[in-house]
């Protein structure tokens, strides 16, 4: 297996950002995923999220660690540098990156093994800093790359394709980012891309550690009768509390809605968050009942998904830290070395 | 009975109970001498404890620079009754014992061949004082004031220690020159002062200054340009964090606005804090870790990751007594093979041994350098010993007009202009390729780094062919780096002759004490002190040229050795192993006799007792 490079023609109708880019431009590798992977939708909602934000593809920097979720910023954002680190640590690696340039947008990809077994101390702390990032989670219940064991996040009771149960209590990566201080927190559902784009556009808007738990069904291995991860059963048992739709400065709310139906929520950069409520009394800025909510939920068997917490004002790291605008990676020899006058009267300090 | 006689030429031990605050009152002891022109190594020993157990801190006071750790004790401060026996024990005979005599001691607890010297340290202490903590810690500035009197150290240079040390808190500075004169003349009062050990003002510490090998390292990151430090605490590197955050809010924070030039994380685990660095490093900025063994195991798989990636990190592993946690608070040198070939799947490293702190500082410098220019990890290999340690050595130097070398980095202009990009392409010969940082270009210039096979286009790639074509290439990057790093260092003896020993990072006082004994015995040693790994062709050449080649090191498996052997190809039985791993500093005395055991049987190792 190689690298597959997508054709580079164009159709000449293809609409253009404010950039002059197309959707193409965001593209990546042609995907070796299995057909029908919910990853590939994911991947496709980055693709389209990055294009209607009119990112800059090349001032994105895409991290991941190691699973099939994690190839996937192969297949997207070709023009962006990427790194696929190792298994479970894409979350210190995207810190590092981070502190050495505040000035690039980041998107982390992982998968329920990466993050929520081998990573999870990675993920947690990575939360805790408040690192601006994006984090997504591309949360299948399975080990899909290594054909089909179950991973953390795998319901208790669920059965595998053999019919085996899973005997473990699922890590629930939601619950624990509300705790762990995430700024803003989401879940979407691979199969539902009208309720994904806008997630991912909040969160790549955001500032703050933003994270994102998107159940994506594992069509080769977790896509059965008694899957709690496959397609049908997320279907069926998905609770969306609201609808978002991310308006960046540019664009104007032409809508009427009828009061109370619809929250707006302006974030740090003055993206606009506006939500249209359909559980009416979800509260998307408490984090203490959006957790009694989940909490509640999960036990009726039902999957929450939508934004589920925001902080539009929150700080990061590089705040956090105090440290200069200027990114690191581009202070040279007069802003770092002290230079050999310091250093004498430093040596006079030490006789 | 006789009384040791010595002037500038002794060992002082401080027996002392962990955290009775005895540290600044004994360094202030060093120091004093120190002012006084007369070269002392301090060497703390101490428990993986904070408070209760038995601390040691020995001075070895040499006008003849022998700054190596000596082996006995000249004078023990016996401030532990935990440990008295022991302390008791470890004088040399005809040495001096030290100690609170407010309580009377059973005279079976002494020895008829020392000179015991008693001081109520506690009676002056607390007919002086009223506060607990006060007696305390006015009872260690007692004794060294008893020892100055004794030692015929002059007040006047420890008063000016105090005034400088609690320059921002007046008050304190009366209060501990009258503790310090409250010892000092109680001892001219009821003792014969001095005794037979002496410190005699001289003029042989010249410009040097003093400052643990750690800190010396921080600093040096700092002049390095390192702008990410993510780190996790560990015994003996912590200290080396600490003062890069130290020297850090002192120059690299900007006056006006408060902004700083630089950013710390304390990590979750080592895992997390190597992840972090490389994450920096992938992305421009000049990051590093401090860690030591424990910590390097912990980070293997990254560091394959950084090496298969080139991707630039210095990592900085203050070593300890291991395997496991060993003794944490022991030195050895034993994380040589497991950072030479750090990782799963074929690699190999760069490694830096600093002797002491001012190479420490240079070291650190170079590291990044060194990092940026090969894209691939960088070890500086401290010990506790030199990390940990007060050490006189030359003053720190930096060139105003030396620059950062960032190595090969492809700017937006040079992909405009049309070179070629490929980020594992050859272009130079040197096996060193381009590397473009994050967001340079919005169409030329960006790739996928991966821990994964690829082309020398970045591309994935599963092909054997350019699999091995790369390994092939980061084997060609090593030898370049051969003529990058720090050559060794050779110390011919006065004549001719067919033994060498080799040697590395703190054992250098040492072995340049041991060179000298073994001389006076008749025995012409060349020294080579290797600085760094890959090694040069002046390691190969020097081996190649000694009948008996002799290496010294401070762990078990003569780790150094292996490097040779494998790296240079050498007849093992050319090698002759000297290794000391009880994580105690290695000794002149042992060193100088174990090579004598070798080639001269007949002389008696007490000849490598004497130091004068």
């Amino acid at each position: 297996m190689t690298y597959l490079p997508k054709p580079k023609l164009h159709h000449p109708e293809l609409a253009t950002n404010a950039l002059g880019f197309t959707r193409r431009d965001y593209e990546g590798a042609i995907s070796t995923l299995c057909a029908g992977c919910g990853h590939d939708s994911i991947s496709a909602a980055i693709i389209r999220a990055c294009f209607e934000l009119d990112l800059q593809p090349h001032r994105i920097a895409k991290l991941s660690g190691i699973g099939c979720s994690s190839k996937t910023p192969t297949y997207f954002l070709g023009n962006s540098h990427g790194f696929n680190s190792v298994h479970g640590r894409m979350p210190s690696v995207l810190t590092g990156a981070n502190i050495a340039n505040r000035d690039l947008i980041y998107l982390g990809v992982s998968g329920d093994g990466d993050s929520a077994s081998i990573g999870i101390g990675q993920f947690a702390h990575s939360i805790r800093r408040g690192v601006n990032m994006t984090y997504i989670v591309e949360n299948n219940g399975v080990y899909g790359l290594t054909k089909g064991q179950f991973s953390a996040t795998a319901d208790k009771g669920a059965k595998n394709k053999r019919g085996v149960p899973n005997l473990d209590e699922p890590i629930d990566m939601i619950s624990m980012a509300l705790q762990l201080g995430a700024t803003y927190v989401g879940r979407g559902f691979s199969g539902d891309k009208t309720q994904l784009v806008p997630l991912i556009k909040g969160a790549l808007m955001h500032k703050g550690a933003a994270f994102i738990d998107c159940i994506s069904p594992c069509v080769a291995f977790n896509n059965h009768e008694g899957s709690t991860k496959s397609f049908d059963y997320v279907r069926e048992h998905n609770d969306a509390v609201n609808f978002l739709d991310v308006i960046t400065g540019r664009d104007e709310i032409t809508a009427d809605y009828a009061p109370g139906s619809v929250e707006i929520v302006r974030q740090h950069d003055g993206s606009l968050l506006k939500l249209r409520k359909l559980e009416a009394e979800y509260n998307v800025n408490d984090r203490a009942s959006a957790m009694n909510y989940l909490q509640h939920h999960h036990a009726r068997g039902e999957i929450v998904t939508g934004l589920l917490y925001v902080d539009p004002d929150a700080d990061d790291l590089h705040g956090y830290l105090g440290t200069v605008p200027t990114p690191f990676n581009a202070l040279d020899d007069s802003a770092l070395v002290p230079g050999a006058a310091a250093l004498d009267k430093l040596n006079a300090s030490l006789r | 009975m006789s009384a040791l006689q010595a002037v500038n030429d002794f060992v002082v031990k401080f027996a002392n109970v962990n955290g009775s605050g005895s540290a600044s009152a004994n360094r202030l002891f060093a120091q004093s001498i120190l002012r006084m022109g007369v070269p002392a190594t301090p060497r703390n020993i101490f428990p993986s404890n904070i408070q209760g157990l038995p601390t040691w801190y020995e001075v070895r006071v040499s006008e003849a620079n022998h700054m190596g750790a000596r082996g006995g004790t000249d004078l023990m401060v016996a401030m532990n009754p935990q440990t008295w026996d022991q302390d008791v024990k470890s004088i040399v005979p005809g040495g001096y014992l030290f100690y609170d005599n407010t309580k009377p001691m059973p005279a079976s607890k002494f020895r008829d061949d020392i000179n015991v010297i008693g001081v109520p340290l506690t009676a002056i202490s607390n007919a002086q004082y009223t506060d607990s903590r006060q007696r305390q810690l006015f009872k260690n500035i007692i004794y060294v004031g008893a020892l100055s009197a004794l030692l015929d150290i002059e007040p006047k240079v420890i008063e000016t220690l105090l005034a400088e040390q609690f320059r921002t808190k007046e008050k304190l500075i009366g209060a501990n020159v009258q503790a310090l004169h409250l010892g000092r003349d109680w001892a001219l009062a009821n003792l014969a002062c001095p005794i037979g050990l002496r410190v005699r003002r001289s003029d042989r510490v010249g410009e040097r200054i003093f400052i643990e090998g750690n800190a010396a390292a921080g600093l040096g990151a700092v002049y390095g340009g390192a702008t990410v430090c993510a780190w996790y605490p560990i015994t003996p590197s912590t200290s080396l964090a600490e003062a890069f955050t130290r020297y850090c809010n002192r120059f690299r924070v900007d006056k006006e606005t408060g902004a700083k030039k630089f950013g710390i994380v304390q990590a979750e685990d080592e895992l997390a804090s190597i992840g972090m660095v490389i994450g920096a490093a992938w992305n421009g900025a000049r990051a590093f870790t401090a860690t030591s063994g424990p910590g390097i195991s912990l980070m293997q798989e990254f560091i394959g990751l950084a090496y298969f990636a080139e991707i630039p990190a210095v990592i900085f592993d203050v070593q300890r007594a291991g395997p496991s946690t060993g003794m944490p608070t022991r030195t050895q040198q034993c994380d040589v093979l497991s950072c030479a070939y750090a990782s799963h799947g074929d690699t190999k490293h760069v490694l830096l041994f600093p002797e002491d702190p001012h190479e420490c500082f240079e070291m650190a410098a170079l590291a990044f350098d060194l990092a940026d220019r090969l894209q691939t990890p960088v070890f500086v290999l401290l010990d506790l010993d030199i990390g940990m340690n007060d050490r006189l050595c030359a003053p720190f130097k930096w060139d105003d007009t030396r620059r950062m070398d960032r190595g090969k980095v492809m700017t937006a202009a040079e992909l405009d202009s049309g070179r070629q990009f490929g980020r594992y392409l050859d272009v130079d010969g040197d096996g060193i390729p381009y590397r473009t940082y994050p967001g340079t270009h919005p169409t030329k210039g960006s790739f996928f780094t991966r821990g994964t096979s690829r082309d020398r286009f970045a591309r994935y790639t599963e092909e054997g062919a350019a699999y091995q074509d790369n390994m092939e290439r980061l084997l060609h990057k090593f030898d370049t780096a051969k003529t990058l790093v720090p050559a060794a260092i050779r110390h011919d003896a006065a004549e001719p002759t067919r033994l060498g020993a080799i040697y590395y990072g703190s054992t250098s006082p040492a072995m340049d004490e041991a060179v000298e004994l073994l001389a006076a015995q008749g025995i012409a040693v060349d020294a080579l002190r290797v600085r760094a790994f890959p090694f040069g062709e002046e390691v190969m050449n020097f081996v190649a040229g000694h009948s008996h080649v002799f290496v010294v090191e401070q762990n078990r498996d003569a780790q150094l050795r292996t490097l040779l052997i494998n790296e240079g190809e050498i007849d093992p039985k050319r090698l002759v192993r000297v290794l000391h791993f009880d994580g105690s500093p290695i000794t002149a005395r042992f060193i100088a006799a174990a090579i004598a055991r070798t080639v001269a049987p007949e002389v008696p190792a007490q000849q490598f007792e004497s130091v004068q």
